[in-house]
């Protein structure tokens, strides 16, 4: 994590962007062909954001949402966490099971399997597409989850994945399937060497 | 006719903390591993709450913000009590949070990072010669945590749970 967002320009924060589009654009593709239905993805925001702003742009701290969070070992150590407040998880598991929206009335062990299966895809093949680009090897681990306050989950899953600093990289995320939009945050949460690795793949220098 | 004076509810961010007298309330949202620790002094109506993230800053080299910490965190607050009046032997502590919120198969996700937080908190106000009068920590789900200042009441809320004081 970066001390500070002063220590990376706007070019820098650019290309993050861009490596989050790239990489959630081929995620997308892969949760299109495992729901069979067209799902766009867009990355409105990158930007760095305190552990508070973080949550504030979630949704409230007592909202209940569904969370699975993957650590990335390898050269760029890291962490993902995939947020979807309470509707959306229930959608999603509405979408892969193919039932009629609103079916699916709590996310019980099938949901939170549901929920962890999408963290797999989507984090494999974001990583992937960053592989592909920096020739950088990074290698999910096993998903974990958790389902309850905003607040609670958010903070716990930064500490227990280790990250104590004040500020994370967001890569705010909306997933689009036809009219029924899922609101879905992506975060990847890195450290200042871990950044650097990635702009040397890229050919960019650093300051 | 006199408006009714409006209640304030102060909120405490995440590794923050804030004192305050009656006839105010003191909330946190959303403990997970977190402890919350209210501290209260009932002669003077006049508390504070804690909302503490790890617990132990020797651990680390950057210590920038020590309310994150329990063994920094926790005689911080009490000195801003004391300016405020308080008096330590006075003080009745109720602590919440210490969750383990997630479940799966990554051993190195430190699980018991909420039984730390709690751990570290006990023994910090026991070697400050804090009284704990309750504790709600542990289990699964994440809790937020009011001090009533009027009455030193806590209350805990929590996802699919009726609201519980201590």
């Amino acid at each position: 994590m970066v001390d500070n967002d002063n220590k990376l320009t706007a070019d820098q924060l650019d290309v993050l962007k861009e490596i989050g589009n790239i990489g959630l654009g081929n995620a997308a593709t892969s949760l299109a062909q495992m729901l069979n239905k067209r799902i766009d993805m867009s990355v409105p925001e990158t930007k760095f954001v305190s552990l508070e702003e973080a949550m504030n742009l979630v949704g409230g701290l007592e909202e209940i949402v569904a969370c699975a969070t993957l650590r990335i070992e390898g050269d760029v150590p890291a962490q993902v966490l995939f947020v979807f407040n309470n509707d959306s998880a229930l959608y999603l598991v509405d979408m892969l099971m193919g039932m009629e929206k609103g079916t699916t009335k709590q996310l019980d062990e099938m949901g939170e399997s549901v929920v962890k299966e999408i963290a797999n895809v989507l984090t494999g093949s974001f990583l992937n597409a960053i592989g592909t680009m920096t020739q950088l090897n990074m290698v999910p681990q096993v998903p974990m989850f958790a389902y309850d306050m905003l607040g609670a989950v958010l903070s716990t899953s930064l500490v227990a994945g280790g990250y104590i600093e004040e500020n994370i990289l967001m890569i705010e995320t909306v997933l689009f399937e036809e009219y029924n939009y899922i609101k879905g945050h992506f975060f990847f949460i890195t450290e200042e060497q871990s950044l650097n690795k990635l702009f040397n793949a890229l050919g960019l220098t650093i300051n | 006719m006199q408006p009714a004076k409006a209640l304030r509810e102060i909120q405490v961010g995440i590794a923050d903390y804030k004192v305050a007298a009656a006839p105010n309330k003191i909330i946190t949202l959303g403990l997970g591993s977190c402890v919350g620790v209210t501290l209260y002094d009932p002669k003077i109506k006049v508390g504070g709450l804690l909302h503490i993230m790890l617990p132990d800053s020797t651990q680390f080299k950057n210590v920038n913000k020590p309310a994150k910490f329990a063994d920094l965190g926790i005689p911080l607050i009490l000195e801003e009590l004391e300016r405020k009046g308080a008096v330590k032997t006075r003080l009745q502590a109720k602590l919440a949070g210490g969750a383990q919120m997630f479940s799966g198969m990554d051993k190195k996700f430190i699980l018991n990072i909420g039984q730390r937080n709690a751990e570290m908190t006990r023994k910090i106000l026991k070697s400050l010669g804090i009284k704990i009068l309750a504790e709600e920590l542990g289990g699964n789900r994440g809790r937020t945590m009011i001090l009533d200042l009027n009455s030193g009441v806590v209350t805990i809320r929590t996802i699919g749970s009726p609201i519980k004081e201590i």
